[in-house]
């Protein structure tokens, strides 16, 4: 997330990266490699939900980019080109293997009702101590593996990559009010799945 | 202010991307309702715990084969 280049800079460290590599300094996009992987990797894993396929992700991403580097315009922040490629490619591979239901950023999304908070209950002081590190993971994996695919892929990017919703918007390219609503959806789906762990249990110190 | 009306500004509210006046009538809101308050904060929760999470980190090793094979493929494709 600290990698990220603040728009207002002069001239980006990353601009400078991407001018080299442009102009066939092949260090320099090693270091644009460097600098994004792991943000690339976490974002596919997210969307594909599969190891193998998020290693593909990685790969074929930075591929496309290195070739289609002469396109582009230097409009947007090289990491938010990126990210849109990488997006692609993983809802790509998410569609190949789910071939029954279509995945896509469009999809009709009618789950105003599945977002409406239905139980409202504190959670303990530091919900996340009651597990241990491997508890916690799998819950959080599992909880953000039920929420649909674009819910998943707008809160990822707003909220664990740090990219900010116009940012978002322009990755997925979908509209600052569709990037809104999708991302209250999902917050509001994910809190609410993680109600039964992290709740406050009557009578007791919040400890399992 | 009523609930519902919160809920639609609770993604503004938390990301600290609304005018003053909204997020004063949010805050009075905030004040009598228990329930709001208490989504609002294990909302604000479940975001902190997601990004704090570390999930999906990439090992080294597994990195430096991805970017050897990118690099690889990158040589190969500026020859051609």
């Amino acid at each position: 997330m600290g990698a990220i280049q603040k728009l207002d800079e002069p001239i980006s460290e990353e601009l400078k990266l991407v001018r080299a590599a442009k102009a066939g300094d092949i260090g320099a996009f090693e270091q644009l490699v460097h600098r994004y992987d792991r943000n690339v990797f976490r974002i596919a894993q997210h969307i594909t939900q599969n190891r193998e396929d998020a290693e593909d992700v990685v790969q074929d991403a930075f591929l496309k980019a290195y070739e289609n580097l002469k396109n582009f315009q230097e409009q947007s922040k090289f990491y938010t080109w990126l990210v849109r490629i990488a997006v692609n490619e993983a809802l790509m591979r998410l569609r190949r293997r789910r071939p029954e239901r279509m995945v896509s950023l469009d999809e009709e999304v009618k789950t105003d009702e599945d977002s409406m908070p239905r139980e409202v209950a504190d959670w303990s002081p530091n919900p996340e101590q009651q597990y241990t590190q491997a508890e916690l993971r799998d819950i959080l994996t599992k909880t953000i593996q039920g929420l649909p695919s674009s819910f998943r892929t707008v809160f990822v990017l707003r909220d664990v990559e740090g990219l900010s919703t116009e940012e978002t918007a322009s990755a997925l390219d979908l509209s600052i009010p569709a990037v809104k609503s999708r991302l209250l959806r999902a917050r509001l789906q994910l809190r609410e799945r993680l109600n039964k762990y992290f709740k406050r249990r009557k009578g007791g110190d919040g400890k399992k | 202010m009523n609930c519902s009306d919160f809920l639609k500004e609770l993604t503004d509210y938390l990301d600290d991307s609304i005018d003053a006046r909204t997020r004063t009538e949010l805050e009075e809101h905030l004040q009598w309702c228990h329930n709001c308050f208490v989504i609002c904060n294990t909302t604000k929760k479940t975001i902190e715990i997601y990004r704090d999470s570390q999930l999906y980190e990439l090992p080294d090793d597994l990195r430096t084969r991805l970017r050897s094979a990118i690099m690889t493929k990158c040589q190969h494709q500026k020859k051609a």
